[in-house]
């Protein structure tokens, strides 16, 4: 059975839908020991980062997740489920009481780093559209590429593959990394924290057969 | 780097798509659901479900379609007709859409679009102009709202740049000089919009030939091009247009 983190922010039903066209079994759920007990978990991305970690703190979900994540349950994170994997996030931070610094809002702490805002312009001052919205391609990091490591959950999927990404922010580059996006910026699509647990900045639910290939070696990592 | 998007419309009325459609092997020719599986199948990259209902109580036909959209989908797509306030919208993202486009009730009460997009994010609110060149002012056009049936006197230009401050994320701009005549994209008028604003616009009305996919995309300048009746007809399918953008070195989704 695959937990899918529901925390109230809006529809989840195309990615419940894709991963069980994928031959899983699925419920969507808020309640932790449901979540404890799935033998996988996905949190989608909905909503926005302070929000979202909010929600999950409230519904005792976080420390589930860093302990399944520990245990090497499979996992997957979309879209913002990639960054709440981080420490910390710029979307919705507060400024600070005395008016000068800001407080980030904390994640999961799985992975290090800072999720930052997309730049609206390249190192050459060239303009971007933000947010990213559309179809863009992934890339394999070195390693993976030149076969140093292996990623169950890009197999079959060949470099240059499109995806749905619609986000302004993005992790930071990292050792993390297993394919990469470049807009403004190169920035991790693909990052692995341990062994079973992944983040995808793209949507799969929302990128065809490309998306399904992706959801289904999930599911079949989740068996 | 981003592709430059093909993007099927389909008209519905009460839940059902009404543009006749000659499309080889449905089951049924006028579910929305199934036609919009074809699209993807075609390497379609977006959907957009256009209600042309008038009534307000068949809303819940739109609601519906949305709803089986999010589960039967595994595409974007947005759903544009009559939504008038933030309720309506939110019954539409609720539903599982993408996003949604605001075309007349977004000219009458610009702040809606304020309104949708900080309760909903700019990429999901699509700004739908209806544009139409205004006599003996080659480079000036005027916004026209319900269905095209009445001048606003506002100027397409302005408008977009308003759309866009107040928070659209995309422009779905359609010449109503060109729209149905087949003799491709207004792209003077698509490139001006382009130029006007820092969000992607989508090039909508005219296309009959393959060749204007691309003269949309290079001349106009636009980051989309749709279309509806080429498709439907099964004149071509996106996929060849997909080849041919490819083919003249346009970056798409293969």
């Amino acid at each position: 059975m695959i937990a899918v983190i529901d925390y109230h922010k809006g529809n989840l039903m195309s990615v419940a839908r894709g991963l069980e066209q994928a031959g899983a079994e699925v419920v969507v759920t808020d309640d932790p020991s449901a979540i404890a007990r799935a033998s996988a978990i996905v949190l989608p991305g909905v909503g926005a980062f302070a929000d979202a970690m909010a929600t999950l703190d409230e519904l005792r979900i976080s420390a589930v997740l860093r302990g399944a994540i520990a245990e090497n349950v499979p996992f997957l994170g979309i879209c913002l489920g990639l960054h709440l994997l981080y420490e910390q996030g710029e979307e919705g931070a507060l400024e600070g009481a005395d008016g000068q610094a800001w407080v980030l809002p904390q994640g999961l702490g799985v992975l290090k780093g800072t999720v930052r805002a997309l730049p609206r312009t390249d190192e050459a001052g060239k303009s971007y559209k933000i947010p990213h919205v559309g179809w863009n391609s992934i890339e394999r990091s070195p390693a993976f590429s030149e076969g140093k490591r292996s990623c169950a959950l890009l197999e079959g999927i060949p470099d240059g593959e499109w995806f749905y990404f619609t986000h302004g922010y993005a992790a930071p580059l990292s050792d993390a990394d297993v394919a990469f996006t470049i807009h403004s910026v190169t920035f991790p699509s693909v990052v692995m924290a341990g062994e079973r647990a992944w983040g995808v900045q793209f949507h799969p639910e929302k990128s065809s057969d490309a998306g399904a290939r992706l959801l289904s070696n999930f599911v079949a990592l989740a068996r | 780097m981003l592709a430059k998007r093909v993007i099927a419309c389909l008209d519905v009325k009460d839940g059902r798509v009404v543009k006749g459609v000659n499309f080889v092997g449905l089951r049924d020719a006028g579910d929305p659901i199934e036609l919009a599986q074809r699209y993807d199948e075609q390497r379609a990259d977006e959907v957009v479900f256009l209600d042309i209902t008038a009534t307000s109580d068949a809303r819940k036909t739109v609601v519906d379609l949305a709803s089986r959209a999010s589960e039967e989908l595994h595409l974007p797509y947005c759903v544009g007709g009559g939504l008038r306030s933030v309720a309506d919208i939110r019954q539409m993202i609720a539903a599982g859409a993408d996003k949604i486009s605001l075309n007349s009730a977004a000219v009458k009460a610009p702040e809606l679009i304020t309104q949708a997009a900080a309760a909903f994010g700019t990429q999901a609110i699509v700004v739908a102009i209806d544009a139409k060149a205004v006599a003996g002012n080659p480079n000036k056009w005027e916004v026209y709202v319900a269905g095209g049936r009445t001048p606003t006197g506002i100027d397409v230009l302005a408008w977009a740049r308003e759309a866009a401050r107040r928070g659209a994320g995309e422009i779905l701009l359609t010449s109503m000089d060109r729209d149905g005549s087949r003799d491709g994209f207004d792209c003077a008028l698509t490139r001006a919009v382009a130029r006007a604003v820092p969000i992607p616009v989508i090039a909508s009305g005219g296309v009959g030939k393959i060749e204007h996919f691309a003269e949309g995309i290079i001349e106009g300048e636009a980051d989309a091009v749709l279309a509806a009746s080429v498709f439907h007809y099964g004149e071509m399918t996106i996929l060849d247009v997909k080849r041919y953008l490819a083919s003249v070195g346009i970056p798409v989704r293969l």
